[in-house]
This record gives C-alpha cells, sequence and structure tokens, in this order.
C-alpha cells in the first residue's frame, strides 16, 4: 500500500482515534480501513470502544494468557491516555519481565496445536511433552520468526527428550506421527496445521468438497517416507526412555531407492503409483538416498513459499485475538470456504511475510487494531453481527469468548499471588495434573480429543468446588484474602480492590449492597465477606470468559 | 461511596434475603429456590421414555458382527450363529444373541461421512457438518423434547458415560452432556458448606451474573448462568444417588463386566431408572486398520458381547425396556475389502446400526447388502432416517421443527423417514 493511500484513509478515521493512530504501524490502519469497509457494507455500526481497563484485561489474557494484577492495571492506567495501550502491547511483548509468560503461553497453545492435548501423556506415546514445550518456550523467548520455527518442526532431527543426547525438541510434532500408518498422520497434521489444507479425508478418496485429490495426498505424503521414529528403552525395561527422529535412505515400495516410489489403493482396489510432489505441483527428484535429496527439507522449503503459509498462520493469529478466524474453521482454506475479509487475509499475510514473519510485530498490529479494541457490546446497531449463529464474522464488536482451561489457571494464580511456590519442573507437573482432567479422547486410531473446559457442568463444578478455587478462597494466615484483610484500607477500598483484581471494574451499587448482607450475614467478619464475594467473582460468567 | 456501602444498622441475619429482596439489588431467585420437590421412583417411570446410545468410537466393522458375509471374500474368519430373533449375527456374541429378539438390525444403513470427525457429528445430530451451523446431537434434542414430562429432574437430563459425544449445538451449552467416567464418580460434587452461607453466596454470583449478561446481551453469557442453576441443583440433589453404581450387588457388576463399558452400561441402567432421558455410553477402539479380527475376537467383542446383552436383558426384567430405546452405533462401518495389514479401513457405504426398545420391533434384519457386502441391495437408511425412526420410538414428534438461533427452521433429525420395519 503506497504512502498516499495510507495518508488517505487516515484522514477518513473519527478525530479521536486519531492521534493515538498517528504512532501505530501502518498495518493497523490497514486493518482498520478493511474491517470498517464491511461495516460500511452490511450498514452496521460497530460498539462503542471498550473501557481501558476492560482492554487491559484483555490485553494481558491475549498476550501472556492471564489476568493482570491490580499492580498492573494500576501501572497501565498511570499511561497517557492516549498512549497507554500502545505502551501496553509494547511492555508485554519486549519487557524483560514479560518473556517467561509470553514465552510460556505460546508454547503451551502451540503445544496443544501440535501434539493435542494429550500428546505425550500415554505410556506407549514416544512424544516427549517436556521436549516439546522447552523447544517452543526457547522459540517463543527468543522471538524466532515463525518460518524458521516451521521449517524447524518440519525437517527436526535428533532426540525427543530434555538432557539426551542430540536432543531436539521440535522432533517431538512428528515423532508419533510417522510409523504408523505409513506416515498418515505427518501428512495430515503438516498440511493442515500450516497450511490449512484438510486432507484427511483423501487418503482413502478424492475429496468431496475441496480441490484435494488422492494422488495428491499420497504425493505430499511421500515427502515423510524417509523418516522413522526409533524407540529408547529404559535399560534393561520395554519402558520407553525416549525416542529419536531420523532421516534414513527410503528404498520406495517397490524396492529401488533411486526411483523411491510408494503405491496407494484406490476405492474400486486399483493401485497407483505416487513420488513427492508439493499442492502446488512442484516436483522433486525421486531418489530416496537422503544424499541425493533430503526429502523434508525440500518440503519445508516448499511450504515457506506457499502463499498459505502466510495465510494460515495470519487466520490462526487473528482467531486467537478476536475470538472467529476469517474462516471456520481456521485451519480449512481454499476456494471451496470463502472467508469473511478474502482481501484482508491476503494483505495481513502478506504484510507478515514482509516483516520476515515477526510474531511479535503480528500481535502488535491485531492488537492496536480498532476491532480489537471494541466492546463485546451486541447492541441494535449491530445485531446482525452475531457469528455465534452462522454469521460471518464482521468484528464491529468484541466477542464473547470463555477463557482456555490455561489462562484460568495462570488467572486463578495471578488474582492470588499463589504462584511461584516450588521449582518450574514442580509447578509444570501440578499444572498438568490439573489440566488433564478435562481432556477426554474419542477412541479412534487418529487420536480425536475434545475438552470438557467448555462451560459446561462438571467445568462448572470445579469451579464451585475444586482446590484451585479452595486455595484461592482461603482465609488462613498469609493467604491472598488474610493480606487483603489486613492492607489497613476501608472497607469499601478493600472491596474495590477485589473486584479491580478479578473483573477490571468497580463493584456496582447492587453489588455493594449484596456485599453489606454478606457481612452482616457473616456477624461482621469482613475476612469472611471477602471470602464470599471472591467466590461469587471466580465464578461468574465475567471472570471466566474472556471480553 | 463509603455510606452507600454501609450495612443499615440493626439488621440481622435471617433478613438477608428480604433486605436484598427490598433493594434494586433484587435479582430473580432462580438459583436460590433449592429443590424441595422430590418424587420417589415409582413417580418417575411412569410415562418416562429414555434412550440409552452404546456409541462404538472408531468405526465397527459391521459386516464381522451384525452382517455376516459366510463364503463371501470380504468375510472374514468368523461364523454366523442363529438368536432369539428372526436374524443370524456373530459367533462371537452368543449373549447378545439370547437378546435379539429385543433388537434389530439395521442393515442397509448408507452414508457418506468416512472421516472420524464428520463421520461422529453427522451419526449424532443428523446432519452433515456445516460450519455456519452446529446441530444438536441425539442428547440434547431428546432431553430437550422430553424434559418437560420430568420437572422433578435435578439431575442432568443428558448424561455421557466414558467419552464425550457430541454438543447441543444451537440448543445452547445448557443442553450439553455431562460427561462421567464409568464409576459414576463425579469431580468437585462436595462443597463442605452450609447450606445458607452457600445460598447466599450464589445470590451474590447471580448479580455479578446478571449485570454482565445485562451490559454485554451476548449469548455466552445468559448460557452461563443458565449452566450455573443447573450446577446448583445438581449439588443438593438427592437424585445423585443414581450415580452410585457401587452400590449395585456384586453378582449385578459381574453380569455387566467389571471393565469400564460394562460398569458404564450399568451405571446407564440406574440413570435410565432415575428418569435420566438420555444416557451415552462410549466403548472406543474400533478402528482396526491392523489385525481386526484377533482384536475383535479377543478383545472388543466379548467385551461387547457381555456389557450389551447384561443391559438389555436387565432393563427387559425390570419392565424399563419398554420405554427405553436402545441404539448401537459407530461412525460408519468397515471395508467388506480387508487389507494387507489384515485390517479393515473406514467404509459408511454399506453397514449396520442395531435399535431396540421403547416402540421399537426386536428381532428384525431390516434390509439387506448385497452378497460381499460392499453395497446396499434394499432402500439405503440414512442417520436421519435412523435419528427420526428413534424419535418415534420414544414418542417424540418428528414434525417438531427447531428455530436455529438465526431464524432458520430445523426439522428434527433433518427430516429424514421412518424406518416403517420397526414401528
Amino acid at each position: 500500500m503506497s504512502r498516499f493511500t495510507l495518508i488517505a484513509l487516515v484522514a477518513f478515521l473519527p478525530l479521536s482515534s486519531r492521534a493515538a493512530d498517528s504512532s501505530h504501524p501502518a498495518q493497523v490502519a490497514m486493518i482498520d480501513q478493511m474491517i470498517e469497509q464491511g461495516w460500511e457494507n452490511f450498514e452496521i455500526k460497530p460498539a462503542a470502544v471498550a473501557e481501558d481497563e476492560q482492554w487491559c484485561r484483555r490485553a494481558f489474557l491475549d498476550i501472556i494468557g492471564r489476568i493482570p494484577t491490580g499492580a498492573e492495571l494500576d501501572e497501565f492506567l498511570e499511561g497517557s491516555r492516549y498512549d497507554r495501550r500502545r505502551e501496553l502491547v509494547e511492555r508485554l511483548l519486549h519487557d524483560d519481565r514479560y518473556t517467561e509468560e509470553y514465552a510460556g503461553h505460546w508454547a503451551t497453545i502451540w503445544t496443544n496445536i501440535l501434539i493435542g492435548r494429550s500428546g505425550g501423556n500415554d505410556r506407549r506415546s514416544m512424544i516427549s511433552r517436556d521436549g516439546m514445550q522447552k523447544y517452543l518456550r526457547d522459540s517463543f523467548a527468543r522471538n524466532k520468526p515463525y518460518d524458521t520455527i516451521v521449517r524447524e518442526l518440519v525437517t527436526a532431527t535428533g532426540s525427543t527428550k530434555p538432557g539426551t543426547e542430540n536432543f531436539n525438541g521440535a522432533v517431538n510434532f512428528l515423532v508419533d506421527k510417522v510409523n504408523e500408518e505409513k506416515a498418515v498422520l505427518a501428512t495430515s497434521s503438516t498440511s493442515r496445521i500450516f497450511l490449512g489444507q484438510q486432507v484427511q479425508c483423501t487418503q482413502c478418496h478424492n475429496h468431496p468438497f475441496n480441490q484435494w485429490k488422492q494422488q495428491m495426498f499420497w504425493e505430499f505424503n511421500s515427502f515423510f517416507r524417509q523418516t522413522r521414529s526409533l524407540r529408547r528403552f529404559v535399560d534393561g525395561t520395554r519402558d520407553i526412555d525416549h525416542a529419536e527422529l531420523i532421516d534414513q535412505d527410503f528404498a520406495g515400495e517397490a524396492n529401488q531407492a533411486d526411483d523411491a516410489l510408494i503405491f496407494y489403493e484406490l476405492r474400486n482396489g486399483l493401485t497407483k503409483v505416487a513420488y513427492p510432489v508439493f499442492t502446488d505441483g512442484t516436483e522433486i527428484p525421486k531418489s530416496g538416498f537422503v544424499s541425493d535429496v533430503n526429502r523434508r527439507d525440500e518440503l519445508a522449503r516448499l511450504m515457506l513459499d506457499s502463499e498459505y503459509l502466510d495465510k494460515m498462520v495470519v487466520n490462526r493469529m487473528w482467531s486467537m485475538f478476536l475470538g472467529y478466524g476469517f474462516t471456520k474453521p481456521v485451519d480449512d482454506l481454499g476456494p471451496h470456504n470463502p472467508a469473511s475479509h478474502p482481501e484482508l487475509l491476503d494483505e495481513l499475510g502478506k504484510a507478515f511475510r514482509g516483516s520476515s514473519y515477526d510474531l511479535k510485530q503480528l500481535i502488535t498490529w491485531i492488537t492496536l487494531s480498532r476491532p480489537y479494541g471494541l466492546s463485546p457490546v451486541l447492541g441494535s446497531a449491530n445485531e446482525i453481527d452475531d457469528p455465534s449463529i452462522g454469521e460471518m464474522p464482521k468484528f464491529s464488536r468484541f466477542y464473547l469468548r470463555q477463557m482456555s482451561a490455561e489462562q484460568l489457571y495462570q488467572s486463578m494464580l495471578t488474582a492470588t499471588d499463589a504462584a511461584s511456590s516450588g521449582s518450574y519442573e514442580q509447578q509444570e507437573q501440578e499444572r498438568r495434573r490439573w489440566l488433564s482432567q478435562f481432556v477426554v479422547a474419542f477412541g479412534t486410531d487418529e487420536g480425536d480429543e475434545a475438552t470438557t473446559f467448555n462451560g459446561s457442568i462438571p467445568q462448572a463444578l470445579m469451579l464451585f468446588n475444586g482446590d484451585l478455587t479452595k486455595k484461592a478462597t482461603d482465609t488462613g494466615r498469609g493467604t491472598y484474602i488474610d493480606r487483603l484483610a489486613s492492607s489497613g484500607k476501608s472497607p469499601v477500598d478493600r472491596l474495590n480492590y477485589l473486584f479491580m483484581n478479578g473483573l477490571a471494574r468497580r463493584p456496582s451499587v447492587n453489588e455493594k449492597k449484596v456485599a453489606s448482607a454478606l457481612l452482616r450475614s457473616r456477624g461482621g467478619d469482613e475476612k469472611e465477606m471477602l471470602q464470599d464475594m471472591w467466590w461469587a467473582i471466580l465464578n461468574s460468567n465475567e471472570f471466566i470468559m474472556q471480553h | 461511596m463509603t455510606t452507600n456501602w454501609q450495612t443499615p444498622a440493626g439488621m440481622t441475619r435471617r433478613h438477608f434475603m428480604q433486605h436484598l429482596a427490598g433493594s434494586s439489588a433484587a435479582v430473580t431467585a432462580s438459583m436460590t429456590m433449592g429443590n424441595a420437590i422430590y418424587a420417589n421412583a415409582e413417580e418417575l417411570k411412569k410415562n418416562h421414555k429414555s434412550a440409552i446410545l452404546l456409541w462404538m468410537g472408531g468405526g465397527p466393522a459391521t459386516i464381522d458382527i451384525w452382517d455376516l458375509k459366510p463364503g463371501a471374500a470380504t468375510g472374514g474368519p468368523f461364523r454366523p450363529i442363529s438368536t432369539s430373533g428372526d436374524l443370524q449375527i456373530c459367533e462371537h456374541m452368543p449373549m447378545v444373541a439370547q437378546q435379539m429378539h429385543n433388537l434389530s438390525v439395521v442393515r442397509s444403513m448408507s452414508t457418506r461421512e468416512a472421516d472420524h470427525n464428520r463421520g461422529r457429528y453427522y451419526m449424532h445430530t443428523g446432519y452433515v457438518p456445516n460450519p455456519n451451523i452446529e446441530h444438536p446431537s441425539y442428547g440434547s434434542v431428546i432431553a430437550h423434547e422430553t424434559l418437560e414430562q420430568r420437572p422433578e429432574l435435578e439431575i442432568p437430563p443428558f448424561v455421557s458415560i466414558g467419552g464425550a459425544s457430541a454438543g447441543p449445538g444451537f440448543l445452547g451449552m445448557s443442553w450439553a452432556p455431562f460427561s462421567v467416567t464409568s464409576n459414576g464418580r463425579i469431580r468437585n460434587l462436595e462443597m463442605k458448606l452450609e447450606d445458607s452461607r452457600l445460598r447466599e453466596r450464589m445470590y451474590a454470583l447471580e448479580m455479578i451474573e446478571t449485570g454482565f449478561a445485562k451490559r454485554t446481551r451476548d449469548v455466552p453469557a445468559y448460557e452461563h448462568a443458565k449452566v450455573l442453576k443447573k450446577t446448583f441443583d445438581l449439588m443438593t440433589s438427592s437424585q445423585m444417588e443414581a450415580f452410585r453404581v457401587e452400590k449395585e450387588p456384586e453378582e449385578v457388576k459381574e453380569r455387566y463386566g467389571t471393565d469400564g463399558f460394562g460398569q458404564g452400561c450399568l451405571l446407564a441402567r440406574r440413570l435410565v431408572e432415575a428418569g435420566v432421558p438420555f444416557v451415552e455410553v462410549d466403548l472406543g477402539g474400533w478402528d482396526n486398520h491392523n489385525g481386526i479380527h484377533t482384536i475383535l475376537k479377543d478383545n472388543k467383542l466379548p467385551q461387547l458381547d457381555r456389557a450389551m446383552s447384561a443391559l438389555v436383558e436387565d432393563l427387559e426384567q425390570r419392565e424399563l425396556l419398554k420405554d427405553t430405546v436402545v441404539i448401537w452405533m459407530g461412525e460408519f462401518g468397515r471395508t467388506p475389502r480387508i487389507n494387507q495389514n489384515a485390517g479393515r479401513d473406514h467404509f459408511a457405504r454399506a453397514w449396520s446400526c442395531v435399535v431396540g426398545g421403547g416402540d421399537l420391533k426386536g428381532g428384525l434384519a431390516v434390509g439387506a447388502t448385497n452378497s460381499d457386502g460392499t453395497a446396499v441391495d434394499t432402500e439405503p437408511f440414512s442417520s436421519e432416517d435412523l435419528m427420526t425412526t428413534v424419535c418415534k420410538g420414544l414418542g417424540i414428534s418428528t414434525e417438531k421443527t427447531f428455530t436455529s438461533k438465526n431464524g432458520r427452521p430445523m426439522k428434527i433429525a433433518g427430516g429424514g423417514k421412518i424406518i416403517s420395519e420397526l414401528v
């Protein structure tokens, strides 16, 4: 986009937002312009701009995976009214004190994407969840470019487990996906996660809706056929200690390594032949010798040239911040599944490539954009903007959505300063134990799973009565409530503090009345009243929702 | 602000509610009403239709279980045996064979979804996946349609045992499956707080809850409030006894099988007895791309045979079967052709489901496949048809139309046709 059009665009913005926008990157204006165009086309008016406190909570949750502490809220509010949002994004992304949380949050998200919520939890699994997380944490902490991360995940060789020889945590993505069933899972996961191509059906037949043919599946699959996972056992037992992912010469299914082909069967029983060919038709040499051609290296090179790589990642990132992607599902791209804002998807992808795949820049553009800054109110002027009923999202308000289980966990710890006991490993074990209660498997070979952390009764029971809530509302010596109750301010201040801490707002008149009635019922014991109110706050929709 | 917050002088604890009721802080007392009504078990049984879905995750090879092709190249090693009904089934299902007068096999299922996720969705909802709308599953529909018959039910009307089932779609999270493990133990059920204090906390919670929903006007905020109400009911209900499957006599537990699926089926019977309209019990591990016949013979079929036969027999003996439809199915069948790894792959074109109980006829083989099982020879049936027939068997009107949130009218089960042989 030329500088001239940018200036023209800025001229159309309302006065109030212009001051702040002057310090924003040009990509923010591009997002705003294209989203606003959509509102105009559908003749809707966006919701008001979100309150600063609410926005601060939102940004903390999305960027580092937890709500802000009271002190962090104060720090945010001390900034200039016109610039505090930009300053906060800057701080969360670039201030050293948040590096660890930033990296941990994004490592968690990507671990779930790459190996599922249960990957590595089963004894038969070769995955080291620790190894996967360590690789991702290190990558995000250093703000490794996205294309580098993809290349490393797709081409990795080495050992799964931290502390072993040749450790390379990136191998955990593919280690459980290459041995069984001719690397079918490696094929479908790699194409879906990084290119937004849903190909799992085309293993057996041409896809009924998208452009994928069975031939393309097996050609893509051919790229993984030099790759093997090797189990390394604990001495003298059959327990897997760790695994190694290696590339080795592939003789092909006709046993001729310089022409290493594979066979696949059509539904009518006929057999056909496939060689490695990328989705755009690019062929690579047919040799199965690694010294001639390393098939995964070639695959990564071709993937990195594909525009689908760019579109897929910006679509995914957008959906994580705005609640909906430009397509639904986010990882199904192509002419068969039209996007809500095709031009924006395209341009944002190009801009991201133009930034050399700098994830922190992409996050900055999205979080400073106008749609991300709106309040979560469904009003009469934007009533039709309701993607939950199947409408294409128009991003004219911030869509309510539930926190992830991980965000809730971190937020509860933060809200009650309960973190930082025990080593990183111990804390991680505890966190993982807690998270595992929500995972349900579907009993298929593809390892499909669902989460019961979905707003249903088991989740509500956990928040009503679970240990996490018990701990957070404990009134014993040195606990959060205890410290709050003895913090020497007035009762109203303490109640305000409680609400600010949990919900990033002050209590309403009615809520104060309830608090006073509770205080009465507790025989004037303020600590007990605070405990009751805190329990109510933690269990509320307003706490569990990202808003 | 300080004065505003101070407690009015002289207020006593018992005035808590009145105080709030008299102020602008008053909110609907739906959560704090409690649950005084508890009808006895006999009352609950009256006219109460229920359904139990035995879900075979992964896609079972129905050609090896319900529709054998002995002698055909695709037939596999298993032999058919006679049953108490008018059909034959696999030799490794001898106990179920004795119950087949209660069950019918629909052998002419012909569907199009052979991917796990799509097939699971389609078979659970009667609709093919559509990115723009989420359809309600069997359990949500049946719970929704039958709950009015039982205002006294305090436990969730849709329970999923040992699996994830499928969601409530546009009916909303309050119709989501309540997932439990097969031992019926429910985590975090006990609060250990005196009742009055719990109710006061609920009151404070509802205040925050309602305020947020009113401010945002968005669906998820309202849905959350409904789920809280159901959760509160459940925590304070004596009907939760139904989940305590460990209270069953040892011999009953053993008849069902002491594995997860067996205990899940037993729990399902207890729940139906307590008035729960829909229970799903999951048995995974049918995705047998490799070495299928060993797995079926040594593992899956004996497990299925024991639990399924016990469930049907027990329901019949307790006179519950006439009001309880039992459905057995997975997301699809498996290829007649046995692959090079001695397994069978996904196949939806010709396969079988099993139904019985309620108003549905048992003992029949409905429809037929060709000699090697690769195609359906008679009128093909779909998920829509099966679901419509099950609704019919439960006395639910299939003319009923839901209005999805975007105002689109949607027939139950996609407006399928009733499988006439079964009614």
